[in-house]
């Protein structure tokens, strides 16, 4: 048999990614120091092989700086995919399981939220809960949850609706044993996976909410403010200070989209036939 | 006579995942022999899940990219390659599949009838197929959901007919239809047949089956395991335990289940997969069974009913 | 007919709810803000500049005594007599404020728009219609990447390239700076918008071309793509006969679906190059809580996006036989 399937491959690219991210998340909580370290001898040195990334108008090492921010996209976007995910799951499953004007709340509720604009969604959130941290996290866990709920909803549904579902509930058995046994185990890879493909949306969000200055705080090194900031600069020729921190959370997003895309596809039922 | 069509030891198997990481070839067809001489309506009957449609597709050369065929195919008594399939497809060579899903919801009738074909010659020989099967000009203006069962039938039987062709796989023309327009839509592929071409029906039915078909191949568990004449059966001139146990389960026969299940596929080792349900079965069936010419018709059992002649 | 009009007026009620609930959900949201409209963002210095009846006028708008739900009853009232309120930063009322940005955003996104539907329903059928091939892995890298990239970043990064370096476009804008408005023209425009309709281009076709990829991808699994097939049609004709005619219903959707992507990105590639469209006027009243002109650009951004949505279900009935000769029957 085929030794080097695609399987194979796709569980190893996960590992590999994991272990990119997971040690991109440390470097920047350790370098945070050397984030926040001016040196005014060393001002607006371009990319050389002492500072990879360049120094900015302050002398700060802007490798230390874009690490320090995708650690801190890296945390926020898993707090908020996490919660937002979360939010999907009771509000997906409640609306399927209890229908009539629970569903048709929620259906309109989903409606409303995908109807405004995402970042102006995530802007008035943000102004809602003061701007900074808290208004950073709040805008983007509470403005991704629809398009899951509403995958949740239809899986619910459509499970319910299955044969043996509704054999088992004629045969009697509880509905907490029904949810368990025959709902949780079809529900958790689809819950998973989008979960896991919120990361994505949801540190870019992050980042354009921040860089638009409604997000973190122009003192914290995010990868928005570092950005925001870049923008003044660019016109005097200092493109490093916004090409390689940008790069970097392309490559971050685009790793977290990846994990998301094999997960995705080897949870997809059809996908043994591959 | 030269046979139409011939398959010799058919297997088509898929390549996918089994646990894990861990790709199997799952054989889903394995040795699948019959012939088709021309004017003549060969059934191949089995009962759901035992892969009947991949025939029709292994036959056209449309099966899915996961798949693998083994096995030597002859049409007209040359080889039929994937390129020769791809040549003979919709002309020599046609399929009537099971029903409206098959036509594209968003095209009126006719333009399918024609495909994409601007010329007068392909309007003439729709609306001529068309007419034999009763249905008029205006059916051409239809999208497929304003057919009836019955009627969406008979567009795609006209697809066939309109192309003359030496071949036709019917591939369960009839399920969702009453038993009278069924028996109908079964008369038209005898016609098809007395006009010279080949006719393979599969179904699940043995019983309609009988009222058109003048040989039967019957399928289990991706094998054929009989081959016989219409006839033998109202003559009980039945081969394999299965073709028996198929026999008796229909109704005027006594309505006998089979206990049991059909094995599906990889489930299946290197013996007869009929062998756990069988009454005739013995330790010698775990081993290989061959398929041979045994009274008048080829059966693959190694304790086959009647005699050798 | 009557069909059509019974779910016509079904879906404008619909939609007038949901626009009602984006009001009232977005005032919500702003009365919740812990930021005072009237000290901390309007700034000390535009409160001081504001003569004594301005300033009862806001507070009276904004009535810090009143309940919440007395205001906005006000509000929409206001609203539905079509006054939505004056902007604080732009001292205009809300609504022309909104109808000079729209004017100038309305260039951009619907290029944007266009060229992002074309070119994602283009990649998507050839994604899907060769999938597992060379062409679906190359436009899944290639989607996968851009749907990863904020708007923002490309946005600067094509700043970098052709305004810095190469010097073939302006900065930013929407018209050369210090030029009298009446000199301006319609050159000058489009050649101020090439870079933000291109970045705001780019940042669509991902999402459309993913989705019309999948739905392709099915359709070239369906029963009627197998008899086509069968019956001998070339994978061309197949693709161009079956394929798009089944794939146009899904793109409908898609592309009015964009329109919430584009406005958004919108929001942060006006603000890269300092476009003045509805946008760049949504940040800066967020930023100087000049809730009246956010409320309103809430509103009319929802109304866009429901809009977008009512065309695409009328579209379907136009274009799907089974609604349009259903219909006629029924």
């Amino acid at each position: 048999m085929n030794h080097w399937n695609g399987r194979k491959r796709a569980v190893i690219l996960l590992a590999a990614a994991l272990l990119v991210l997971c040690g991109v998340a440390a470097a920047g909580a350790l370098a945070a120091d050397q984030a926040a370290a001016t040196d005014f001898t060393r001002k607006n040195l371009a990319p050389s092989p002492a500072f990879l990334f360049g120094t900015d108008w302050m002398g700060r090492d802007m490798l230390a700086r874009t690490l320090t921010g995708l650690s801190l996209s890296i945390r926020i976007g898993l707090l908020t995919a996490a919660v937002s995910a979360l939010i999907a799951l009771c509000l997906g499953t409640l609306s399927a399981t209890l229908g009539g004007w629970a569903d048709g709340a929620v259906s309109w509720c989903i409606d409303l939220v995908m109807g405004i604009p995402h970042i102006l969604l995530v802007m008035l959130l943000s102004l809602a809960f003061g701007k900074g941290f808290a208004g950073v996290v709040a805008g983007v866990a509470l403005s991704h949850w629809p398009s899951l709920a509403r995958v949740i909803r239809g899986e619910v549904l459509q499970l319910k609706g299955a044969v043996y579902v509704q054999t088992a509930e004629k045969l009697g058995v509880s509905r907490l044993r029904i949810a368990r046994r025959h709902l949780l185990p079809h529900l958790l890879p689809q819950f998973f996976v989008g979960l896991v493909l919120q990361f994505p949306h949801a540190i870019l969000h992050e980042a354009s909410i921040t860089f638009l200055g409604f997000g973190l705080s122009p003192e914290q090194p995010a990868i928005g403010v570092i950005l925001s900031e870049s923008m003044k600069y660019l016109t005097t020729g200092k493109w490093w200070l916004a090409v390689f921190p940008g790069l970097s959370l392309v490559g971050v997003v685009l790793l977290f989209a990846a994990i998301g895309e094999q997960l995705r596809r080897m949870w997809h039922p059809a996908s043994v036939h591959q | 006579m030269e046979p139409i069509l011939e398959v010799k030891e058919l297997s088509i198997s898929f390549t996918q995942y089994s646990r894990g990481t861990m790709q199997t070839e799952l054989p889903v067809i394995r040795s699948l022999s019959l012939t088709v001489a021309p004017g003549q309506v060969v059934a191949v009957v089995g009962s759901s899940g035992s892969g009947k449609s991949l025939l029709a597709h292994g036959i056209l050369g449309i099966l899915p990219y996961n798949s693998h065929r083994a096995g030597e195919l002859f049409f007209l008594g040359q080889p039929l390659t994937q390129e020769r399939m791809e040549q003979v497809r919709g002309k020599e060579m046609v399929l009537v599949p099971q029903g409206v899903t098959y036509l594209d919801p968003l095209m009126q009738v006719g333009p399918q009838l024609w495909k994409g074909s601007r010329d007068g010659t392909h309007r003439k020989r729709s609306r001529t197929a068309l007419a034999r099967y009763g249905l008029g000009e205006e059916v051409e203006g239809l999208y497929p959901f304003e057919l009836s069962g019955g009627m969406a039938r008979r567009v795609l039987i006209a697809t066939a007919a309109m192309e003359q062709p030496r071949l036709v796989i019917a591939d369960e023309p009839t399920p969702g239809l009453d038993a009278r327009s069924a028996r109908r839509v079964l008369g038209h592929f005898r016609e098809l047949a007395e006009g010279g071409a080949g006719v393979l029906l599969i179904t699940h039915d043995l019983e309609l089956a009988l009222t058109i078909a003048h040989r039967v191949a019957v399928f289990y568990a991706g094998e054929t395991v009989e081959e016989a004449e219409a006839s033998d059966f109202a003559e009980g001139r039945l081969r394999h335990p299965y073709t028996r146990a198929l026999w008796n389960a229909l109704p005027q026969n006594g309505f006998t289940p089979i206990p049991g299940t059909q094995p599906g596929p990889g489930e299946v080792g290197e013996g007869c997969p009929f062998a756990p349900r069988c009454p005739r079965q013995g330790p010698e069936c775990l081993g290989k069974v061959p398929y041979m010419e045994w009274n008048g018709g080829r059966v693959r059992c190694l304790h086959p009913e009647g005699e050798t002649v | 007919m009557k069909h059509r009009l019974i779910f016509t007026s079904k879906k404008l009620l619909r939609m007038a709810l949901l626009l009602l609930g984006v009001s009232l959900a977005a005032f919500l949201l702003m009365c919740a803000s812990p930021l005072d409209p009237l000290q901390t963002n309007v700034g000390q210095a535009a409160l001081g500049t504001m003569s004594q009846e301005q300033l009862d006028q806001l507070e009276d708008y904004w009535g810090v005594n009143d309940p919440p739900l007395q205001r906005y009853l006000g509000w929409l009232g206001d609203f539905i007599r079509g006054d939505m309120g004056t902007s604080l930063l732009y001292r205009q009322p809300v609504g022309q404020v909104i109808g000079q940005r729209l004017q100038n955003s309305l260039w951009l996104m619907a290029f944007a728009w266009v060229v992002s539907g074309v070119l994602g329903l283009t990649l998507g059928v050839l994604a899907g219609a060769n999938r597992g091939k060379l062409v679906d892995k190359a436009v899944r890298g290639y989607c996968l990447l851009l749907s990863s990239t904020p708007a923002f970043w490309l946005g600067l990064v094509l700043l970098v390239v052709f305004a810095v370096w190469l010097g073939w476009l302006p900065i930013g804008l929407s018209v050369p700076i210090g030029m009298d408005a009446a000199s301006v023209t319609l050159s000058h425009r489009l050649y101020h918008a090439i870079l933000p309709a291109l970045t705001l281009s780019f940042t669509g076709v991902a999402g459309i071309a993913m989705h019309t990829r999948e739905k392709m991808a099915d359709i070239m699994e369906s029963d009627y793509v197998l008899f086509a097939r069968a019956r001998g049609e070339s994978a061309r004709s197949i693709v161009l006969r079956h394929g798009l005619r089944n794939v146009i219903l899904p793109a409908i959707t898609l592309q009015f679906a964009s329109i919430s992507e584009i406005f958004g990105g919108s929001v942060l590639v006006e603000q890269v190059f300092s476009y003045p469209g509805l946008g760049q006027a949504a940040v800066n009243a967020g930023l100087g809580s000049d809730l009246p002109l956010l409320l309103g650009i809430t509103v009319v951004s929802a109304a866009i996006v429901f809009g977008g949505n009512f065309i695409a279900d009328l579209l379907y009935g136009v274009v799907d036989p089974r609604i349009r000769r259903g219909a006629a029957r029924g």
